[in-house]
């Protein structure tokens, strides 16, 4: 994939299937759609490619931009990386990670690498860096919205980020190294794919953030290989042996699974968009000081409740504490030699700093901020605070916000233009009933 | 508390407190907070002030009978009073220090009166003073530098 697009988004619009219904633009947490023309539109530098509005369009209009299984044609050894959530969509008495890994492998994939695997390298390093750093709250940079969010809404919060790679990351660095040193391979002749639940982490491997080198070629939607895996597993033998994670990197699937595996002294799980942005906020104002360790996931439930799943978040859950019973509950991880190794050679870290993008800033020059801000709020003074949505900003304010940057116009607002209307109404009314000399009274009649 | 050099305030706002809503508690320190996000203020600034503003708006509706949070905002500053009728403070060397509280057990319980308020409120602010009339209420003078567009 190419990381040339000034702004990648793997969230777009099906312009067919849209109807202008304007139901996505109250639910974006970031306000940004708009409806315009009868269409939505999404406002590039404010998604955060959560997948919050492809879960909630009736229309099925918002879709992610993925991988298919083409891409895996360009390379001679493919491996495939599910994540955690995709071994909960399987149900069944009969379902084990060693026979979906093995689907996968029917698939077309080379060989499979899980990420919970690497979710166990995670969790010792993210354990080892609470321990370490004196900032409190230390919040979780797993996710890719939740980073995504910080960086466009609450940018005085990134010092707190845990500056460790998020899972798939390792795995797809640590799967193609093993590859390269048993086949003697090149990285670029091997293709390295992650199953994913959501768009963000699609979007976060053409436009990383905090990372230089991107080992991940592409991802395909869980959405896209359920169907095939699920065809497929019945006829399969169980194959134990390529199941190599414990319940400790496969419960990060789901909410407070990466909590479990951290066990910081106190520590809190959250999980919603919304309850993130509320917890944030918080932090933002002091609350959370004596809380050492902060997971927080967009979707609700975790990775099972991302937009590219298909099972029920609640099943899935049940699903992968399930298929966790029957695992080691442990990693042998913490007895390796190579996690310090690695710890200590910086593998696990962040290479680059994570860049604040705020979002809210309404001029880049303070005077100039201090006048739109006069303007916004006179604008929105003058606007019903009703927030219908009918003008296709998700509020009164944000339409205010809009108007203020040349982006909409006040006749934008049903109520202003029916007003307006109506006054040019009483006007035209008015000019009729005016008589004009030439014409007498009685010509009227 | 002088205005720094002549600043004019280039923007005003007042936010009404309620004593005892909990509820709204902090709506006032997060309505700035989200004005000066749109005035483009450095990270470090607007958390600065979302601390110091909340901490004295809870004291608000902590210990007072209602009160007012007025925000000027110059080229150069942000100059917040927050002024509350109610008991007022006896001994306000006391108060400052660390872990001084007068909060009642049950607001305590909620989390809230840990007597970090006011010494949070100092450490955030780059000047600060406070008065206050037993009987009659308290007014904290609170002034954080932006340095315009920073
Ligand atoms: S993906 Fe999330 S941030 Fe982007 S437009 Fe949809 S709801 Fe908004």
């Amino acid at each position: 994939m190419s990381k040339l697009q000034p702004y990648f988004h793997s969230v777009a619009l099906d312009i067919e299937n849209c109807k202008g219904c304007t139901i996505c633009i109250k639910h974006c947490p970031t306000e940004a759609i708009r409806v315009r023309d009868g269409k939505a539109r999404i406002l590039e530098t404010r998604c955060i490619d959560c997948g919050e509005c492809i879960k909630i369009c009736p229309n099925h209009a918002k879709i992610a931009i993925a991988d298919d299984f083409d891409a895996l044609n360009k390379y001679a050894y493919t491996v495939a990386l599910p994540a955690p959530s995709f071994f909960g969509q399987f149900q069944g008495p009969d379902v084990t990670v060693g026979k979906i890994l093995q689907a996968l492998l029917t698939l077309g994939f080379t060989s499979v690498y899980e990420v919970a695997k690497a979710a166990e390298h995670v969790s010792l390093a993210v354990r080892r860096y609470v321990e370490q750093s004196p900032i409190r709250p230390l919040i979780s940079s797993a996710c890719p919205a939740v980073v995504r969010l910080i960086q466009v809404r609450f940018p005085d919060l990134i010092e707190h980020l845990v500056p460790i790679q998020a899972p798939v990351d390792i795995a797809a660095r640590f799967a193609k190294e093993d590859i390269m040193r048993k086949y003697d391979l090149k990285p670029e002749q091997i293709g390295a794919f992650f199953i994913t639940p959501c768009p963000a982490k699609v979007t976060a491997l053409r436009q990383p953030i905090g990372l230089e080198n991107v080992w991940l070629d592409g991802a395909i939607p869980i959405s896209t290989v359920y169907a095939k895996v699920l065809r497929v597993l019945p006829y399969l033998e169980d194959t134990p042996e390529l199941q190599e994670a414990s319940a400790l990197g496969l419960l990060w699937g789901r909410a407070s699974g990466e909590e479990d595996a951290v066990r910081a002294p106190k520590q809190v799980a959250v999980d919603g968009i919304r309850a993130v942005i509320d917890v944030l906020g918080e932090i933002e104002i002091g609350k959370f000081h004596d809380v050492d360790f902060i997971e927080c996931q967009a979707c609700r439930g975790g990775c099972v409740g991302g937009a590219l799943t298909v099972q029920n978040p609640f099943l899935a859950r049940v699903n992968l504490e399930r298929l966790a019973k029957e695992l080691p509950p442990e990693s042998s991880l913490q007895l390796e030699k190579s996690f310090e190794e690695r710890y200590n050679a910086g593998d696990y870290g962040l290479e680059l700093n994570i860049e604040p993008r705020s979002i809210l800033k309404l001029d880049d020059d303070f005077t100039k901020a201090i006048e739109k801000m006069e303007l916004l709020e006179k604008t929105v003074a003058a606007l019903p605070g009703l927030d219908c949505g009918s003008c296709g900003s998700p509020s009164c304010q944000a339409l205010a916000e809009d108007i203020v940057q040349g982006l909409a116009t006040e006749a934008d607002c049903v109520f202003v233009l029916r007003d307006g209307v109506q006054s040019l109404a009483e006007d035209l009314l008015e000019l009729a009933r005016r008589v004009p000399g030439s014409i007498s009274h009685e010509d009227e009649m | 508390m002088a205005a720094a050099g002549n600043k004019q305030a280039l923007m005003s706002i007042t936010y009404d407190i309620v004593a005892g809503d909990f509820v709204r508690g902090g709506e006032a320190a997060g309505k700035l907070k989200r004005v000066l996000q749109q005035l483009g203020l450095g990270a470090n600034v607007i958390r600065r002030t979302a601390i110091a503003t909340y901490e004295a708006e809870m004291n608000v509706v902590i210990h007072s009978y209602g009160g007012q949070l007025s925000v000027d905002i110059t080229s150069e500053t942000i100059e917040i009073i927050c002024s509350d009728c109610g008991p007022g403070i006896p001994d306000i060397d006391q108060a400052l220090q660390e872990g001084y509280s007068t909060a009642s057990d049950d607001v305590r319980e909620m989390g809230f009166g840990a007597g970090m308020g006011l010494p949070n409120i100092r450490r955030s602010a780059d000047e600060f003073s406070i008065t206050s009339t037993v009987g009659e209420g308290t007014q904290l003078q609170i002034r954080i530098l932006h340095k315009a567009g920073e």
